[in-house]
């Protein structure tokens, strides 16, 4: 493979269909035991951890939800924070694959495979949460409406089953889209196998796909309308995780402008962590010139945006409460502020506002070794955010005699800990067996770079 | 020739060729044909004659089948199954049933426009006649084909041979069913 510079470009000149297909099928292709050193120590990483995750969950099925710290008040602490936290960040790979697909952002093309990679990775962990949070998660279909001997419907009126139905609904389709984008890449690796199981085996996920026009045509029409429904359904799940609080009548909950912040604080802590995924993959597989510094700009410039947005709402929220008038609005705020959690609120300024600052400027946003740190700092920044608003304002609410603290246990901390070991497991067995790139995609922007000339592929 | 003739295949090299060896045979007549490329080339369905995909408008009324279904079961749940008193307010509380609604409604459309396509598309389908080619596996790597198949009014094994020669191709090659 030719030495490529770094470019500001969407894609580097000059590359040909079939250099597309050996660049990105490569990693896949390679023998089990040529797998990259690197890997093998990421995956002995990964694993152990994950294997943490399900020993909890074992612990917590086991013995019950009093092994995590939640009690009255805060009875919504570690497991909802993280729910809302790995949801946010799904949300990105969500908004590159669709959003970016309907405004027709040819630096979607190269990221977004992955990113929809990550979105379901971090919806499993998100998924998962309230479901164990349940005390009897091994009923969590009771929730669904299906005939049921008791003759009970699930309660339509409450946002937490309205999350059901949005969560639900954002995974499998999620998954759908993802799937269905995948599959002419599948039909490429079929075609493509040296071995009678490689063939066997991405033959099966292709399901037979031909490349003939009117099935792409038909496919086009398809992934465009995928594409559309799922951007205000990606607005829509983090509106009803923020509907989850708002409604609510507890200060610091009550708030209509949670939903549109809490939106952008997911494509915040999204675009942080597509970063976070991106720099390593794109180093470690050589695709500097299909990943080029012009992704990781757009991408450092929307958590920019989506970090003023989210600052913005902060201060609206410090404001509202004030204006509000309300004696336990008032109260709520200025705990938040300087009451025994203070801390949190002024980290996360630090870490979600003034972190980010430095991608103004141009040389921050193209130095790889700054925005991951950046990325980094924003994803402990957006975990404090969802820290401050479902513990801090469930500590003190409004009769001081039921106010309380809250201290996380073991158990909520390995859990914690253990939902990465799963979202990097299954990275590590995606980017190794899957085409983590869109190979179709990416020829047809070869091609469009070809016959258009170079004036329209740019930023 | 004892076996059963799927149709000829002319294998091309560029998005340009192809476009250009589809008007051709379009205007020759040809009705049964479809060009089998490695990425969607926006003006290839219509050199080939096809008509626009009706995916759109099954969609859209799996949309509304889709939002129909979300609002009136929760509807139904709510006034007639089990009515629940809830502070007096009343027991077709709509503004409460937008948001199922709404994800119903994606829910529907989602999954149609996906299995529709795969269904229309005829997959999952392990066999296709086209995997005969000799160099089938390129198809999806960087070669364009034109096939004509000879269920065509117009298809003559030999004029269509020569047909398909004068477009220029790498080869045209004789595809078993």
């Amino acid at each position: 493979m030719a030495k490529f510079k770094e470019t500001t470009r969407v894609i580097v000149p000059g590359q040909t269909y079939a250099g597309i297909d050996d660049v990105i099928a490569e990693p896949i292709e390679r023998d089990l035991f040529k797998t990259p050193r690197w890997w093998w120590i990421a995956l002995s990483i990964a694993l152990p951890i994950a294997g943490l995750w399900v020993f909890s969950v074992f612990w917590l099925i086991t013995h019950g939800i009093g092994i995590f710290g939640n009690n009255q008040p805060v009875a919504w602490a570690y497991p909802i924070v993280n729910f809302v936290w790995w949801i946010g960040i799904g949300h990105a790979g969500t908004l590159i694959s669709a959003v970016l697909l309907l405004f027709r952002q040819q630096w979607r093309t190269s990221i977004n495979r992955a990113a929809e990679a990550m979105t379901l990775f971090a919806v499993v962990n998100a998924g998962l949460y309230p479901i164990l949070h349940l005390g009897r998660p091994w009923v969590f279909y009771w929730l669904f409406p299906y005939p049921n001997t008791q003759g009970l419907w699930p309660q339509f009126r409450s946002p937490l089953d309205w999350d059901l139905f949005a969560i639900g609904t954002y995974a499998s389709v999620s998954a759908l889209f993802w799937y269905i984008g995948l599959i002419p890449d599948f039909a490429s690796l079929r075609d493509r196998a040296k071995g009678s199981f490689m063939q066997w085996f991405y033959g099966l996920l292709s399901l037979g796909w031909t490349g003939s026009a009117k099935a792409w045509q038909r496919y086009g029409r398809a992934y465009l309308i995928l594409g559309a429904v799922s951007f205000p359904l990606v607005l829509s799940v983090h509106s009803t995780i923020a509907l989850d609080f708002s409604v609510a009548q507890l200060p610091g909950w009550n708030n209509t402008i949670l939903p549109p912040y809490f939106v952008a604080g997911a494509v915040f802590a999204g675009f942080a962590f597509v970063l976070i995924l991106m720099i390593p993959l794109r180093k470690a597989y050589g695709l500097k010139h299909v990943i080029t510094m012009n992704h990781l700009e757009n991408s450092a410039k929307m958590m920019l945006a989506t970090g003023m947005i989210v600052l913005y709402g902060y201060a609206l929220e410090l404001f509202m409460g004030w204006y509000s008038g309300v004696e336990f609005e008032r109260y709520t705020y200025w705990s938040r502020v300087f009451g025994d959690h203070g801390w949190a609120f002024w980290l996360l300024i630090f870490f979600n506002g003034l972190m980010i600052q430095p991608l103004w400027f141009k040389s921050v946003r193209t130095n790889t070794k700054w925005l991951f740190f950046i990325a980094v700092m924003v994803s402990i920044g957006m975990w404090l955010e969802r820290f401050v608003i479902v513990i801090v304002s469930l500590t003190t609410d409004f009769m001081p005699s039921s106010w309380g603290d809250f201290h996380a246990t073991f158990w909520d901390r390995s859990l914690y800990f253990g939902t990465f070991g799963v979202f990097f497991t299954l990275w590590l067995l995606f980017i190794r067996l899957f085409p983590a790139i869109a190979s179709s995609e990416m020829k047809e922007l070869v091609h469009h770079d070809n016959s258009h000339g170079h004036s329209e592929v740019h930023s | 020739m004892s076996k059963e003739l799927f149709g000829l295949a002319a294998e091309f090299n560029s998005p340009e060729e192809i476009i250009e060896a589809a008007k051709k045979a379009n205007s020759a007549g040809y009705k049964n044909m479809d060009a089998y490329v490695p990425f969607p080339i926006e003006d290839l369905p219509n050199a080939l004659g096809q008509k626009e995909t009706r995916l759109g408008w099954v969609v859209l009324g799996m949309a509304i089948i889709g939002a129909l279904t979300g609002f009136f079961m929760q509807y139904y749940a709510n006034t007639y199954f089990y009515p629940l008193n809830a502070g007096g307010k009343p027991m077709n509380s709509w503004p409460n049933f937008v948001i199922i609604t709404f994800e119903f409604t994606i829910l529907f459309s989602a999954f149609t426009a996906g299995l529709f396509m795969l269904g229309r598309n005829g997959l999952p389908r392990p066999y296709h006649p086209i995997f005969n080619m000799e160099k089938a596996q390129n198809i999806t790597g960087d070669k364009f084909v034109l096939c004509i198949e000879s269920k065509d009014k117009k298809f003559n094994l030999n004029k269509t041979k020569d047909f398909l020669a004068s477009l220029n191709p790498n080869y045209v090659e004789e595809v078993e069913l």
